[in-house]
């Protein structure tokens, strides 16, 4: 089961390492103690009218990506999804995302936190080939630490495998 | 009633007699659930001296020998006994005791106390020493476990742990606390409290300082927490996550898992955020990294062999090697202070249960009967093992020797425990 999952991301990592994207230089700030609370704007401002991805009606409105138990590739139903944010933000080469990944509460955290990494990378390596610029992407997870459905049912475990995408402002 | 459930009530019964002195939050309590098969036969007078200062300092010495489960408490009588007295080792032998302690506790015209004791074995009906330890009210406690510790350290013939903290996380009404309390559980303080989660918290190994995991910016962050000051200095806050440190034992390097090249990968950085260096390259989840006490061998978690296995790795890189084999799922490996053996997370027909392995032997036992076991954490002396596990749906933090022998629960009232984390020896 597991082994189907591995060339794609052998795949990704080849698709990463050949556009020759590196990776921003590291946002470290030396002292980086004040930055203890997000700042949390507010969603649909309001001033130039609603973005799409807040607007209900928009498929951009959804933002989440499901997976299956132990699965790390993106299923069928949710291509179109991803398809329809990598075009907006094609179009929108200024607008950045953040790909938070998520798994179900078994087993070690830390290792939860690279299973989820390993969610929010697979919708980053599509929308990469879609098209998005490196630049607009930033994949990280929050493993099993903030789940959406609390309870150890697999319906709640099914709701927390799961990647969910973050535009400018949420984040 | 048992003589350990009795004794445990007269240890409670110190206790919060403690905390009204000290004005201390008794956040954290520790039940006794199991103890070893030997244990050494002591009874420890009451000290002369003040009674109610007294009486909370021997609580604090007897609690901490008592938990070890390496001691068997004995009934010592009302009667205070100084460290001066004369010991009628005749009667102790009856009472079954092969250890007595007798001590006071003086005050000082400055509102200093001095804690004295002699420690004697009693069938060679001579003296095993003393020491006389200079202290306040206020670090009654502190003296007390330092007396244990000795005591300690005197019959079992290795360092004593009681002076040593622990830092976990506790999570209540949506927020995260990161405290530090003694090893007992007592006078816990939170270094952090966040709305968002804080996980993997790592003592330095000066013990001035934590690495943890927090999430308090939409992703994960590496921070070293200076606990004396309370600054905090970014680690790591590379593109994508950044979690899993784990402390050099110089204490001047980690390692971490950044995502910040693809994948979740294990790096070198300096304790101060530069010079982060790949460790090696996999096209696998690589992660949870733990340095071996002499420095020489990273061991961490993989998947490169299809399921989550623990190997080991070269500090200076190069090739793998697989340390687990039983089962599919064996996580958090965690060395013993000694370098010989290695605690870890392993699934079980479904349950995640503590384990030890033998590193020479490749021998494992599984120390728990639990099911959610996560986040192993040795002791200084390598004796018992604290980790996080579930009871009744609630987070809660256990502790188990390493012979599996000795066990305890420490919960707290409210609110779910997790992410343990033992501290070194105090310098």
């Amino acid at each position: 089961m597991r082994k189907l999952a591995l060339p794609a991301l052998i795949a990704s990592l080849f698709v990463l390492a050949g556009c020759g994207s590196q990776p921003a230089a590291p946002e470290q700030s030396g002292a980086g103690v004040e930055n203890r609370s997000a700042t949390a704007t507010g969603v649909g401002g309001g001033d130039v009218g609603m973005k799409p991805y807040n607007d209900p009606k928009n498929v951009l409105y959804k933002r989440s990506v499901y997976f299956d138990y132990d699965k790390f590739d993106i299923k069928p139903e949710y291509k179109e999804l991803v398809a329809a944010h990598a075009k907006y933000l094609a179009a929108n080469k200024g607008t950045k995302i953040l790909i938070q990944g998520n798994t179900d509460e078994r087993g070690s955290r830390e290792y939860n936190l690279a299973l989820g990494q390993k969610r929010s990378d697979a919708v980053k390596k599509a929308l990469s080939l879609l098209g998005v610029r490196e630049e607009q992407l930033e994949s990280v997870s929050l493993g099993e630490e903030k789940p959406k459905a609390e309870g150890n049912d697999e319906a709640a475990y099914a709701e927390n495998r799961r990647a969910d995408i973050l535009y400018s402002g949420e984040f | 009633m048992t003589v350990i459930a009795r004794y445990f009530s007269r240890v409670l019964l110190g206790l919060s007699l403690l905390a009204a002195l000290g004005g201390a939050h008794a956040q954290l309590a520790i039940e006794i659930t199991g103890a070893g098969a030997h244990r050494l036969p002591i009874a420890i007078a009451d000290f002369a001296g003040e009674p109610g200062y007294s009486r909370a300092l021997t609580s604090v010495i007897r609690a901490d020998l008592e938990r070890s489960g390496l001691f068997r408490l004995v009934e010592p009588g009302p009667t205070p006994i100084s460290e001066n007295d004369n010991v009628d080792f005749g009667a102790w032998k009856n009472k079954g005791a092969d250890a007595f302690v007798g001590g006071s506790l003086v005050a000082d015209a400055g509102g200093k106390f001095e804690a004295r004791f002699r420690l004697y074995d009693v069938s060679k009906q001579a003296s095993l020493g003393g020491v006389a330890f200079v202290t306040t009210p206020n670090m009654l406690r502190a003296a007390g476990h330092r007396i244990a510790d000795y005591i300690y350290e005197k019959l079992i013939g290795e360092k004593g742990y009681f002076s040593t903290r622990i830092a976990y996380v506790v999570k209540q009404a949506g927020r995260y606390e990161l405290q530090i309390a003694d090893a007992d559980g007592q006078n816990a303080q939170p270094a952090l409290v966040s709305k968002e989660p804080i996980i993997s918290p790592a003592w330095s190994p000066d013990g001035g300082r934590l690495a943890y995991v927090s999430f308090e910016n939409k992703k994960p962050v590496v921070y070293v927490h200076t606990l004396a000051t309370g600054r905090r200095t970014v680690v790591a806050n590379f593109k994508g996550s950044n979690s899993a440190p784990a402390w050099a034992p110089d204490g001047r390097r980690l390692a971490v898992t950044l995502s910040k090249d693809g994948g979740s990968q294990i790096y070198l950085v300096n304790a101060d955020g530069s010079g982060a260096q790949r460790l090696m390259s996999s096209s696998s989840i690589d992660t949870e990294p733990q340095f071996s006490p002499d420095g020489e061998s990273i061991y961490f978690t993989s998947d490169r062999g299809g399921a989550p296995q623990i190997y080991r790795v070269s500090v200076g890189g190069g090739a793998a090697q697989r340390v687990t084999f039983d089962g599919s799922y064996n996580v958090s490996p965690r060395l013993s202070p000694d370098g010989r053996s290695m605690a870890f997370i392993s699934r079980n027909g479904g349950r995640f249960q503590l384990a030890i392995m033998d590193l020479a032997s490749k021998q494992v036992q599984i120390l728990t009967d639990s099911h959610k076991d996560e986040s192993p954490s040795f002791a200084s002396n390598g004796r018992m093992i604290l980790f996080a596990t579930e009871m009744g749906g609630r987070g809660v933090l256990s502790a188990v020797s390493s012979d599996g022998r000795v066990k305890q629960r420490l919960s707290v009232s409210a609110g779910d425990v997790r992410e343990p984390a033992w501290g070194p020896y105090l310098k």
